[in-house]
């Protein structure tokens, strides 16, 4: 059980894929339109129940609990080889490599 | 009884929740036929340039550095004929609170939203624009959502957008979330009615005038540096404004001979709206995606009538690949010492390019810079390209296939904007500015002339090709 207070983002289904827009490319007419929101839990919940959250400007939002105290987990990615080689070859081209000192 | 909150509820109210948001009654300035009063629209909505310094000012936003790459200077020389390589500058726009010239926007909408008495102000961005907003929001204590298209219908998200969500966060804001797809209007306008906010939009006359500074600044920098005006100044395109109000600012200053060029990145044939292909760009603005629909259709933005109207100022609109902004972010960072986020260095990329066609005392200023971090950065931009299939190698860039590959230039020499006809970019204004009209009349032309920056012999040969009835 998840207790009220806690903070936790929300998703919620606001057009079924039947019900997207007309102009849209086929994948994504396939597809619902979702959205996110965090904030406290009303009411003790749990994971995938639907809830009422109070959002950091007080607004009251209605959605499927979906991660408790959410964090960030982006960074800044893994070793990207051709990135090293880049300022090689700039300083190469302007200095002339290795015997630049 | 309670309001219909249904879709098509909501959007058919969209004039009146547009009226009650802005606070500009939109109406009073069109005119008869396809036209409106752009400049009325700015001078009655707008601050003057001494107003809007003043604002600025007292949030900390403007009067950022101005730079000369001298090392990239010297490296475009390598490859540029003897006598060619113009001086290339930078205004470092990153030194901004909240990271980029974004700031300049937002403290003039946020400052105006305070002063009518909104309590709060939302703004529909998944950019820089959105953590500007909520910078500003929190100086003057007021609340801010912002509402951004984040992930794919996977919950995959992308890693610059949700980076974006967290410097929001930072500042005190309220981010939502959505999947791809242009319907986040509709959330968009919802949350307006619901809380009454000021519509902190991109494009309002605040918004764009709040750019002007930037123009002036560089005119008065490079004059107090050089005792001249940069013979050119690039500005990345997308939505149009921070070309519009630079240009503007510019004009403001008198510096009326320098070159306005455009620089987008080429993301031609992927779909903006499209739930598979969201992921498979490596980039989330300054891309062609906007910038060519909103050259050639300002008034698809957010509000009735956009101020940010491009084709009026530019001279130049140039693409350059994602593989050649990426390596011109690094060598920004190797050569230069300054690290910064790849799409405020669009520009820069085809600074690189079209300083070699330009004279050695000629001089082009890059006008902005972003701010980098974890997820913005290359190395995470190109991580997350490559968990999605994209394949990155070095190569000849104009080979890239959008949505397939990255190529960085296996030579500098490789690295070369591409020239978009502005021809073709007029007929297309004129074209979808004429869609709008039964009869094109003598005031639709004088209009047409000036959006498009075009003599009247042009805009009149595209009419008649077009077969529009004249008046």
């Amino acid at each position: 059980m998840i207790k009220k207070g806690t903070w936790v983002k929300i998703q919620d289904t606001i057009l079924e894929s039947g019900h997207r827009a007309p102009q849209l490319p086929e994948d994504t007419k396939k597809v619902p339109l979702i959205m996110w929101a965090k904030g406290f839990l009303q009411e003790d919940a749990e994971m995938n129940s639907v809830a009422t959250v109070k959002t950091i400007t007080g607004r009251l939002v209605k959605g499927q609990v979906m991660e408790v105290e959410p964090s960030y987990k982006h960074d800044f990615g893994d070793f990207v080889p051709e990135l090293l080689q880049v300022g090689i070859m700039g300083r190469k081209a302007l200095w002339g490599g290795e015997d630049h000192e | 009884m309670s309001k219909d909150f249904s879709y098509e509820a909501v959007m058919s109210r969209k004039p009146q929740i547009m009226k009650d948001s802005v606070g500009i009654d939109y109406a009073t300035f069109e005119a008869e036929g396809i036209g409106f009063d752009y400049e009325r629209m700015m001078k009655e909505t707008g601050y003057t340039l001494a107003e809007m310094q003043e604002i600025q000012g007292q949030t900390g936003v403007g009067n950022t550095p101005l730079l000369e790459m001298k090392n990239l200077t010297q490296l475009a020389r390598k490859f540029a004929p003897k006598g060619k390589g113009a001086r290339i500058f930078i205004k470092d726009e990153a030194s901004n609170p909240s990271g980029s010239f974004k700031a300049r926007r937002a403290a003039n909408a946020v400052y105006h939203a305070k002063k009518l008495g909104y309590k709060g102000v939302i703004a529909a961005t998944s950019g820089n624009y959105g953590a500007a907003v909520a910078s500003q929001a929190a100086m003057h204590g007021l609340k801010c959502i912002v509402v951004q298209e984040c992930y794919d219908s996977r919950y995959v998200g992308q890693p610059e957008i949700i980076e974006k969500a967290r410097k929001c966060e930072a500042y005190g804001a309220e981010v939502i979330q959505t999947s791809v797809g242009p319907e986040l209007f509709y959330v968009f306008l919802k949350l307006l009615e619901e809380t009454g906010y000021f519509n902190a939009s991109l494009y309002t006359p605040f918004g764009i005038a709040g750019v002007e500074t930037l123009g002036y600044e560089i005119a008065m920098q490079f004059r107090e540096r050089e005792g001249r005006d940069p013979d050119a100044v690039i500005c990345t395109n997308a939505g149009g404004g921070n070309l519009t109000g630079t240009a503007r600012g510019l004009i403001k200053a008198g510096a009326e001979n320098t070159k306005i060029i455009a620089a987008s990145v080429d993301l031609t044939g992927l779909h903006m709206a499209s739930d598979e292909q969201f992921n498979r760009k490596s980039f989330t603005t300054g891309h062609t995606g906007f910038g060519m629909p909103f050259a050639t259709n300002p008034d698809r933005s957010d509000v009735p009538r956009s101020a940010a109207r491009s084709l009026r100022y530019m001279d130049r609109y140039v693409l350059v690949n994602q593989g050649e902004v990426f390596l011109m972010t690094e060598l920004l960072a190797q050569m230069e010492g300054l690290e910064r986020g790849p799409a405020g260095n669009t520009a820069l990329a085809a600074a690189f390019s079209v300083a070699q066609d330009m004279n050695e005392d000629e001089t082009i200023l890059v006008q902005e810079t972003e701010y980098t971090g974890a997820g913005k950065h290359i190395n995470a931009q190109l991580t997350f390209a490559r968990k999605n299939g994209i394949e990155i190698f070095f190569g000849d860039p104009r080979k890239e296939e959008k949505g397939k590959n990255i190529i960085l230039p296996a030579d500098l020499s490789l690295l070369q904007a591409q020239e978009v006809d502005m021809n073709k970019l007029r007929k297309s204004l004129i074209k979808n500015a004429a869609s709008q009209a039964e009869t094109i009349t003598e005031e639709d032309i004088r209009y047409l002339m000036v959006e498009t920056k075009a003599s009247r012999e042009f805009v009149e040969k595209q009419l008649e090709n077009l077969g529009v009835n004249r008046q």
